[in-house]
């Protein structure tokens, strides 16, 4: 939905980010996201007892480790108690919380972190515990494999081809040379292939990370940043859950969560798009109408670094910082979860004219 | 700084999951080597077959037949197949549209190459040899060049219907418990517990975990609490836990360490499960080779002031 007349206004205040690593095994989860909260309220010079209202999002699956987020919250100093909340989603969807919460009144700031520590398992078979338990979960198709489908269905309607997805993998990444927290970055070999047609290049790092943006409303925005990424809009919406239901070459619920946002009212300048796969990138960019005016993963993108659980979030928080430098306008964020880009989330942000 | 710990972990858990008439339906028709789909409202037929229309969210009962052999929509080369998956040679992933299907069926296609893979390919099931009533029994699709089949107009009913599976799943992991835990577990390899001070409210957590919940700070400075404690609550278990040789019932308690802002948790031994009191002064039993007290007993010292571990509660 987007934010009506008379509504309150919220917006990104800060942002920050771990630098983005192949294994943290030396740190916990807490000890991973706790230099990061710090980092985020520093930007603001808030304190945690400041903040009104907290949201998380991680999942146990990737470490392995139950109830992990309660224990993360060790690092929000959640004593006394705090008002909490907490998603087994890609923080991108606490963020959506957090920002419904703002809107409401009922709080004026809110810290959203999400982190993911996905080198202790195998992503690729963990990431198969998201499926439908019925009918295809007990064939353990990994995540390569589900998005190698995509990509086949993607070459077989003449929408791309392997040099092109090739050339998808070596922008992000050439972007990323200019992100000191990607992991990936610069030429990278596409390799072998994977699960055909993808090749290690299509395919994103797989790494632990942390991420972390400080909400706030109205004139409480403008005291704590001098260029606030105001929220405009923000929709999800979800795809069937079977597979051979959907088109794959297409991103309808992208789409729609994009016209609900308003991101088709007016250009936008920037696209922080999650697309772990090359493939998903070629989709999400038709579904979005998005041509070669608009920078698009200036950050390098989720091939870059993806963090699972976090890199929706991240690109929320890359797509306001830009706003918050002034390299943007009006930029739009979005994050996915689940195969194929099951369910989709976009964000449009704004920043006033200068 | 010491290397971390790690250990091999492995997580495995047999999810048992109840099956609706139209998932039980199709399932249990995979064991007669019977594939049904849904018909929707408006006239499509879904494999697999699903309780609610993707669309409307309408209910949909209407379980109609379709052939064994199909056309591939999408496909993918697994050269290197990981456990779990239904081939264990090099196979395709495929989206299989059944002859007389809308929507497509995610299963294995077992082909000798990629070469051999197109969309568009015809194909048709290969049953397994044992079908119980799962997405497996169906063993893979494999390429056939022959006519269609026509279903025989099955309708969904059966004797002995399957009306729930087993979704066994097993995952590994490395496990670290990050720095500050594994300082804590190394000193307890040395028979002393360690817990870590917050620089900023001066508490010592036991065990620690690396931040302080109060003040969200990082703790690092290293403590030596203990060896004795007081007992600040208890219970008293009733039940014997399977693969555990203590008698029922025992007392479990929290444990304030001496030196220690926070209570662990330890089974109270020596002393008649009905005698142990808050309060109660005890150190901890060490067993050979142990890597953790085996439990805690009395000092025979006089009990603790209430006074001295109330906060502790
Ligand atoms: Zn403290």
């Amino acid at each position: 939905m987007t934010s009506a007349p008379g509504d309150r206004e919220v917006a990104v205040v800060a942002f920050a980010q771990t630098v983005h690593r192949r294994t943290s095994d030396e740190l916990s989860e807490v000890e991973m996201l706790m230099p990061v909260l710090h980092e985020v309220l520093d930007h603001t010079g808030m304190k945690t007892a400041d903040i009104d209202f907290t949201c998380s999002g991680s999942s146990d699956y990737l470490a392995g480790r139950a109830f992990s987020f309660t224990l993360a919250l060790d690092g929000v100093g959640a004593w006394p108690p705090i008002s909490e909340s907490h998603v087994e989603m890609d923080g991108a969807w606490a963020l959506y919380e957090a920002w419904t919460k703002l809107l409401t009144g009922d709080a004026d700031t809110a810290l959203v972190y999400a982190y993911g520590k996905s080198s202790p398992g195998s992503v690729r078979d963990v990431l198969t515990r998201q499926l439908d338990p019925y009918y295809v979960a007990p064939l353990w198709p990994d995540s390569v494999a589900l998005a190698a489908l995509q990509a086949q269905a993607l070459i077989d309607a003449g929408d791309t081809d392997e040099p092109a997805l090739a050339a998808v993998a070596a922008r992000d990444r050439e972007a990323a040379s200019a992100n000191p927290h990607a992991q990936l970055k610069g030429p990278v070999a596409q390799g072998e292939y994977l699960v055909r047609p993808l090749r290690t290049g299509d395919c994103p790092p797989i790494g632990d990370g942390a991420a972390a943006v400080i909400l706030a409303a109205d004139d409480r925005a403008r005291d704590l940043c001098a260029r606030p990424a105001w929220i405009r809009g923000i929709d999800h919406r979800i795809e069937a859950h079977g597979l051979g239901v959907r088109d794959l070459t297409d991103s309808a619920s992208t789409r729609l969560a994009a016209e609900r946002a308003g991101a088709f009212e007016r250009p936008v300048d920037t696209a922080e798009l999650h697309a772990p796969f090359t493939p998903q990138e070629i989709v999400l960019r038709k579904a979005l109408r998005l041509d070669d005016s608009v920078v698009v993963n200036p950050s390098g993108g989720a091939l870059a670094a993806n963090p699972i659980m976090a890199a929706g979030l991240l690109r929320i928080g890359e797509a306001a910082a830009r706003i918050h430098r002034g390299e943007s306008d009006r930029a739009l964020a979005h994050a996915t979860s689940g195969p194929c880009l099951q369910q989709n989330l976009v964000a449009v942000l704004e920043g006033e004219p200068r | 700084m010491p290397e971390v710990l790690k250990a091999p972990l492995v997580v495995e858990f047999p999810f048992t999951r109840s099956l609706g008439p139209v998932q039980s339906a199709f399932l249990t028709g995979l064991r007669e080597r019977v594939v049904l789909g849904v018909r929707t409202g408006d006239g499509r037929t879904l494999v697999p077959p699903v309780e609610y229309d993707p669309d409307t969210a309408e209910e949909i009962r209407d379980l109609v037949e379709v052939a064994p052999t199909g056309t591939v929509t999408t496909w993918a080369w697994n050269h290197a197949p990981r456990r779990g998956q239904p081939l264990t040679t090099p196979f395709a992933w495929a989206l299989v549209r059944l002859d007389g299907a809308d929507t497509a069926l995610l299963h294995a296609l077992d082909a000798p190459g990629p070469h051999a893979v197109h969309t568009g390919m015809r194909v048709r099931i290969r049953w397994a040899a044992e079908r119980t009533g799962a997405i497996t029994d169906i063993a893979c699709f494999e390429p056939y060049d022959g006519d269609r089949t026509e279903p025989a107009g099955h309708t969904g009913e059966f004797a002995d219907p399957v009306t729930g599976i087993v979704a066994a799943a097993r995952l590994d992991y490395t496990y670290s418990p990050g720095r500050a835990q594994t300082a804590y577990i190394n000193a307890l390899s040395g028979r002393r517990t360690v817990g870590e001070r917050c620089p900023a409210c001066r508490k010592v957590y036991v065990p620690p975990r690396g931040a302080c919940p109060t003040c969200g700070v990082a703790t690092s400075e290293q403590v030596e609490v203990g060896p004795r404690g007081t007992v600040t609550t208890f219970c008293i278990v009733n039940i014997k836990a399977k693969n555990l040789d203590i008698e029922v019932p025992y007392v479990y308690a929290h444990i304030a360490l001496d030196g220690a802002d926070l209570a662990l948790h330890g089974r109270i031994g020596g002393i008649p499960y009905d005698e142990v009191r808050m309060g109660l002064r005890v150190e901890p039993v060490w067993t050979d080779g142990a890597r953790y007290p085996d439990h805690y007993r009395p000092t025979g010292e006089p009990d603790a002031d209430y006074d001295t571990y109330k906060e502790l509660l």
